[in-house]
């Protein structure tokens, strides 16, 4: 068991939603995966769909990069649409 | 004085999901990793629900004030009518595994025709715990198949708890009294008719697993009369201890 593999596991709340991310586990395949995500995370009625992925598909981008990546959005505040006078007929958007 | 067979009928049911429920439950704390030690509890927890419900009916039934717990923990060995398979010690996971196999197949295709019942009620619990008795059949099948068709160690384990386990089989399919009458009122399932699919699975299931079905069909019985193995009192020692030690006592 040591040499199961890790998978990541997304679980859908309810239809409409997104699958979320909600933990990983180790299991032989991708069958027991999903079992056992059932029983691990899906025992309070927390969801209606599972998705599976094997930990090493994940491709994660490198914490030393966050400031290159993620640092010049910071001062970007014009690229919220916050500058503009909705109608009222819009309603809530 | 007659006996009440619907309210016996009522008691196989209820005890055989007590008991083993009582008997995964050992494995709390001990699975084999996290994962499969929640499953197994979860699956304790279906069995101790449906329990719940056939032991409020079955104290319905028999109308003489008591209440599912009294009925759970105030019983006495031979009142219980469980079948002798589910009272079988959790040994190691193979025999764990196979046990709930043989014991979910059984339960999966008596649960489906119990849903036809001519009681509302029980195939109203029926049609509910099936759902569950569903997953249950699914988990313990695919690790029949992984274990019996993994490597040589958990193939030979399996093969030797099947070997063991088989004795206990065929009581599943003997008529009590209390089945006898149930049938005959359309209440009860027919487990001649299931025993066709039940044969059917367990060829299936333990051909992919590639398992050698023992020979013979002789069995072990007296579990649905209400006469034991030497295991019971002591699951039974556990079961009622609190309710023994400390009567009436709540939490």
């Amino acid at each position: 068991m040591k040499n199961w593999p890790l998978w990541e596991i997304f679980v859908r709340s309810k239809a409409g939603l997104s699958h979320k991310h909600f933990g990983s586990l180790h299991a032989a395949d991708e069958a027991m995966a999903i079992e056992n995500a059932r029983d691990v995370y899906c025992r309070r009625n927390e969801g209606v769909s599972i998705w599976v992925v094997k930990s090493e598909h994940i491709t994660a981008s490198d914490p030393a990069d966050a400031d290159p990546l993620f640092e010049p959005a910071k001062d970007k505040v014009y690229r919220h649409p916050t500058f503009y006078v909705l109608p009222d007929e819009v309603g809530h958007m | 004085m007659q006996p009440n067979h619907k309210l016996n009928y009522l008691l196989q049911l209820g005890d055989n999901a007590l008991i083993l429920g009582q008997r995964l439950s050992e494995w709390c704390g001990h699975g084999p990793v996290l994962e499969q030690d929640i499953a197994i509890t979860n699956m304790a927890l279906d069995l101790l629900g449906q329990a719940r419900n056939w032991l409020d009916f079955a104290a319905q039934t028999e109308g003489k004030n008591r209440t599912e717990d009294d009925i759970a923990f105030l019983r006495n060995e031979w009142e219980y009518r469980n079948v002798l398979l589910v009272e079988y010690p959790n040994k190691d996971w193979a025999f764990t595994i196979v046990r709930q196999f043989l014991f979910d197949a059984f339960n999966y295709y008596l649960h489906k025709e119990l849903t036809e019942s001519k009681d509302e009620q029980i195939a109203a619990i029926a049609a509910k715990s099936l759902k569950e008795i569903t997953y249950h059949l699914r988990f313990s099948s695919e690790w029949v198949i992984r274990l019996g068709d993994g490597t040589d160690i958990s193939h030979e384990k399996m093969q030797t708890a099947l070997n063991e386990l088989w004795r206990y089989k065929g009581e599943l399919f003997k008529l009590s009294p209390s089945d006898k009458a149930m049938i005959s009122e359309e209440i009860g399932a027919d487990l001649n008719k299931i025993k066709s699919l039940y044969d059917q699975k367990l060829k299936v299931i333990f051909e992919e697993a590639t398992l050698t079905i023992p020979d013979g069909n002789w069995s072990q019985s007296g579990g649905k009369i209400g006469k034991h193995s030497e295991h019971m009192g002591h699951i039974l020692s556990e079961l009622q201890f609190m309710q023994r030690a400390f009567p009436a006592m709540e939490w």
